[in-house]
């Protein structure tokens, strides 16, 4: 990014924290770009004369002489066709040895869509994981996280749902991605030939933490010129935002701000809404959903970072190691897509609401059941029945590894149903159970 | 350097969206100015004076604002438009009309006007030359979308007035003269069908407020049996994310028996007002036979919108609604969430660095909460008719804990608890409305209860109570069960546990996306309350304890079957009589 030639060089700063730095400057703009030695950084607040920058890469070894120019301009993004395939960093510098992209230049962090001039999501997503498609359908132009622990295959499920998803481009974002997490996607994508619909902006583990800031603002910016100027159906995939909530913190706790919960910044809900909102559907066919992670420190939901995201989300996907079965499921009670009313029953089968619901509800029988059980008591036939119901649930339908269609998960369910329980234990509304009740062989 | 008697000033610093200006005048506290930036004027607000400098909040984006920016002072505080044609209009936060602006996406400093100033009214004058009038009195009345609109004497106007003039029926733009009033000094005022109001005053324009006694009925089972809210009244609603706050509210906001239902979305999600676009126009109010959007008015101000109007939009919607209240009207209020607009006073209160109050929110977040709740209430106007603000708020309280500042000084402002359980949302017991911890405090008022005795039945109350009781019993059965066993307490705790679940499953479960079952009037409430109170009322007889639970099941089973049929069709009553027969299987002899 070269800076304009006219431009005036500062050399004097009078102050230096870990991630921010001010000195005396004029006629600078809230939020404009500037370079600090050769690093960017961006105006977080002017007081007077005294501008304070945030230094992407971090203050490391920036003496107070150091030199200070400003663009003029706030961080943009050039878009064009050409991104589809390239690797870039969080500045938008391409990390894949080829050219740099030519193409229209767009502020990142631009303005909202009018909330009028959207279309309610209505396309279903499927995936073919009955964890996902059967109890928590995902629809273009929604915003929902997986919550995991760190030890959990997210980033392989994430992935799994990009390909399955049928999107015309997928973005991903990724922040403090492990080097060895990076090439995955890398290799994922390119073995599914899925490369060319592909834009990635990647700060891995290497890269200074700060910089992570500006890596969503650069995914859903290229995100907007494929949904709005091309009418493309986007997936951008955020992977993990918790490392990103990190990095405000730091920030702001740099600024002297007075943190809130778990020294977060005050902030922080709307500093998180701004990227989710820009999930959204056009009238005009394009869409943008996202899909991100959010990973939780010993399951804990409470935490400020998912408690935050939840409240904004439409909904959120659980992933949990069901031992009994020894694989991985899609939680069905934590998890919760949102949207799912707007196409379960009206672009799926009419059964879908009434199967899907009943299920839940016999599996938290189960869990009953097994709390029973673990305290000592005997079960009663019914509770051995949840119990066995539970357990071909978790393994037909909800482990990730599962892949059929959702036709073929009504069916498992009715079929689950039908040879656990009877008609009135499973209390379907009768025109379902009268249509699809199966019959005895 | 001064024009027109206006303070100017020139920005010194931006801290996000708190800029500060020093200015060459006298400033209020909460007047509105724009910071000219560029030739696009921003709106902004006074929050702070010290010395020479105004600190202001930004209602937009300060991207690009630099040291020196021109900045004019306006003198008014931040005001709504008040006139006919805010029905069914979709508002950002300041009143601005979302649908006039251009573009797919906002673009700052893009006011557009509130009402329709083209549209011609057709006006029927209620008040004739002569007649002394003061603010709130109404002069004649329009029709907006077949309610009465009543014109009114402007509520700024101090003192009485004399009639000099009003026009004759006819038709007539908001900004033609409609009449012309004398004050007592004999000037001639002339009045049009707009007049404009600071949202952070509240109108008071009514005779007396007294205290509400009429049930406001929702369709939601659980609040209008167990829990009940009045006309006038306020309620709030908190539960962790995911709990069923927004969909509770939506249900409402389609049910309720009010005339006018003014939506505030504040710092929520935006699809969530693309469903209220989406829907309200096609659904119809079953008591008028009109769509629903005909009724509504929607001030959106969602999560990624600017944050510092996320506080001035329950303003704006609450001073919409008193407008209308003082036509005489029935006004449902809605806010989702409250906690956002909290969450912007802390945003603010925090970079002026104030000293913070519990968990960093400003010190005086209890009154400035109280004082908001206070605005709602049933109203006698002075020419004997009523109007009332119902307001329900919904709380996001941090990690679902319900001892944080927003929650308990919600607590002390609202007489309608309704508290989300996340254990219920959990098990997709929907509306997730915790029986036992909530409340409704109108429901110990003998106004109402004589209310409901009239109009619902001699033994409503009494039944309510017991309904109440029975559910307690129930969960303390359910606690024993759990301790001791299932075979380790009497056949009777089975019992209990499961009369209750009757209750659970038949009252206060309800599903808010089935066609028939999502609302339920009244009569079908009692009729209901009725059948669940028939199952508690016999006694029956088991062998052992694992009878208790495929038995209650079937019950529960054919109930449920009636809360999703037509209400008394033959499906209805085919369910209704299968439930007696199994009811006499075992009931003891
Ligand atoms: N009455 C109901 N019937 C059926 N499903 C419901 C009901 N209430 C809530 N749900 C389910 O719960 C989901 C979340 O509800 P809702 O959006 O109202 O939560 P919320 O409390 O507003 O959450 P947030 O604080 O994040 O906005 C809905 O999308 C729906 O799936
Ligand atoms: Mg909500």
């Amino acid at each position: 990014m070269e800076t304009k030639a006219f431009q005036k060089i500062y050399t004097s700063i009078t102050q230096i924290t870990k991630a921010t730095c001010s000195l005396n400057a004029e006629g600078v703009g809230y939020e404009e770009l500037a370079s600090v030695n050769g690093r960017l950084a961006q105006v977080v607040k002017i007081q007077g004369q005294n501008v304070t920058l945030q230094v992407f890469g971090g203050t490391e070894g920036i003496p107070s002489n150091a030199e200070v120019t400003f663009y003029g301009r706030p961080p943009v993004l050039k878009v064009s066709d050409d991104l589809a395939g390239r690797f870039f960093n969080s500045f938008g510098l391409p990390i894949d040895g080829g050219p740099e992209v030519e193409g229209d230049e767009r502020e990142i962090g631009g303005p909202s869509v009018n909330p009028v001039r959207r279309k309610q999501p209505s396309e279903l997503i499927a995936t073919g994981i009955a964890g996902i498609d059967l109890n928590n359908t995902l629809v273009t132009g929604q915003k929902i996280p997986f919550f995991a622990d760190p030890d959990q295959p997210f980033n392989q499920v994430m992935a799994m749902v990009a390909l399955r998803a049928k999107a015309d481009k997928i973005i991903l974002g990724g922040m403090g991605l492990t080097n060895d997490d990076y090439l995955y996607f890398k290799n994922i994508f390119d073995s599914a030939g899925a490369l060319d619909r592909i834009v990635s902006f990647v700060n891995t583990t290497e890269d200074p933490p700060v910089e992570r800031l500006l890596v969503p603002d650069m995914a859903l910016t290229a995100a907007e010129y494929f949904a709005v100027d091309r009418n493309e159906n986007v997936l951008v995939l955020l992977t993990d935002m918790t490392l990103y909530a990190d990095a405000l913190s730091i920030v702001s706790n740099r600024m002297d701000q007075i943190p809130s919960k778990d020294s977060m910044p005050g902030s922080l809900y709307s500093d998180l809404a701004k990227l989710y909102e820009k999930a959204v559907q056009f009238p005009e066919g394009g869409s943008i959903t996202i899909i991100a992670v959010t990973t939780l420190s010993g399951g804990d939901i409470t935490h400020a970072i998912p408690d935050n995201t939840g409240y904004i989300t439409e909904g959120q996907l659980f992933l949990r190691r069901d031992t009994e079965i020894g694989k991985v499921i899609v939680d069905p009670f934590r998890s919760l897509s949102r949207l799912k009313q707007l196409v379960i029953g009206k672009k799926t089968r009419e059964d879908h609401p009434q199967v899907m619901n009943t299920a839940v509800r016999l599996y938290a029988d189960a869990a009953n059941a097994r709390t029973k059980l673990e305290n000592g008591f005997d079960l009663t036939d019914y509770d051995e029945r949840t119990l066995k119901f539970a357990k071909e649930y978790s393994d037909r339908l909800l482990a990730i590894d599962v892949n059929i269609d959702t036709d073929t998960m009504l069916n498992t369910g009715w079929e689950l149903f039908s040879e656990n329980f009877t008609q009135a234990e499973v209390g379907i509304r009768k025109e379902m159970t009268d249509k699809y009740w199966p019959r005895k062989k | 350097m001064k024009e027109n008697n206006l303070t100017r000033g020139k920005v010194t610093g931006v801290i996000a969206n708190l800029v500060m200006v020093d200015v060459d005048g006298p400033v209020s506290q909460n007047e509105i100015c724009y910071i000219n930036l560029e030739g696009v004027k921003l709106m902004a607000e006074v929050i702070k004076v010290f010395e020479k400098r105004a600190y202001i909040q930004v209602f937009e984006s300060t991207r690009g604002l630099k040291v020196g920016t021109e900045v004019e002072f306006t003198k008014g505080m931040l005001e709504v438009t008040l006139g006919p044609g805010i029905l069914s209009r979709n508002y950002d936060g300041l009143q601005h009309d979302l649908n006039k602006m251009d573009g797919v996406f906002l673009k700052r400093g893009d006011y557009t006007s509130a009402l329709d100033d083209k549209k011609k009214w057709s006006f029927k004058p209620l008040a004739k030359k002569g007649d002394t009038v003061a603010a709130g009195d109404w002069l004649g009345e329009v029709n907006e979308n077949e309610q009465p609109h009543k014109i009114m004497v402007p509520f700024k106007f101090e003192g009485r007035y004399k009639i000099k003039s009003v026009v004759s029926e006819g038709e007539y733009t908001v900004n033609d003269t409609i009449a012309v009033l004398t004050d007592q000094k004999d000037n001639e005022v002339p009045v049009t069908m707009v007049q404009k109001w600071p949202v952070k005053v509240p109108i008071k324009t009514y005779k007396n407020k007294p205290r509400p006694f009429k049930l406001l009925e929702t369709g939601v089972r659980t609040m209008d049996t167990l829990n009940p809210i009045v006309e006038g009244g306020t309620g709030f609603i908190p539960g962790p994310f995911g709990s069923g706050k927004t969909v509770l509210q939506h249900a409402i906001s389609k049910q309720a028996e009010a005339d006018i239902v003014v939506v505030a979305a504040c710092g929520e999600r935006a699809n969530e007002v693309v469903e209220i676009f989406a829907e309200f126009p096609e659904i119809e109010d079953p008591r008028t036979g009109r769509k629903l959007m005909e009724r509504t008015t929607i001030i959106a101000n969602t999560s990624n919108m600017p944050v510092a109007a996320r506080e001035a939009s329950v303003y704006t919607a609450m001073t919409i609604a008193e407008y209308y209240r003082a036509m005489g009207l029935k006004i449902l209020l809605l806010a989702d969430s409250t906690s956002r607009w909290a969450q912007a006073l802390r945003e603010m209160s925090n970079r002026m660095e104030e000293l913070p109050g519990p968990d960093a929110f400003p010190m005086d977040l209890p009154a400035i909460i109280s004082n908001f709740y206070s605005r709602a209430g049933f109203v006698y106007l002075n020419n004997g008719e009523t109007g009332s603000i119902t307001f329900i708020g919904t709380v996001s309280p941090a990690g679902g804990n319900l001892k944080e500042p927003v929650t308990e000084s919600t607590k002390k402002a609202a007489r309608c608890f309704y508290a989300l359980s996340q254990q219920r949302a959990d098990s997709k017991r929907y509306p997730a409305i915790d029986p036992i911890d909530s409340y409704s405090k109108y429901i110990e008022y003998p106004e109402l209860q004589d209310y409901m005795k009239e109009n619902i039945s001699d033994t409503w109350v009494d039944n309510v109570m017991l309904v109440k009781n029975i559910l307690i019993r129930g969960k303390e059965a359910s606690e024993q069960i759990n301790i001791l066993g299932d075979d380790g307490v009497p056949i009777s705790y089975h019992v209990d546990f499961w009369k209750s679940e009757v209750i659970d499953f038949i009252i206060l479960q309800q599903d808010a996306f089935d066609p028939i079952d999502r609302s339920c009037p009244i009569p079908r409430q009692k009729y209901m309350l009725e059948k669940v109170l028939d199952v508690y009322d016999t006694s029956f007889e088991f062998e052992s304890f694992e009878e208790v639970n495929p038995y209650f099941k079937r019950i529960i089973n054919e109930l449920k079957q009636m809360n999703y049929s037509e209400y008394e069709s033959e499906q209805f009553k085919r369910h209704e009589k299968e439930l007696y027969y199994i009811i006499d299987e075992k009931k003891s002899a």
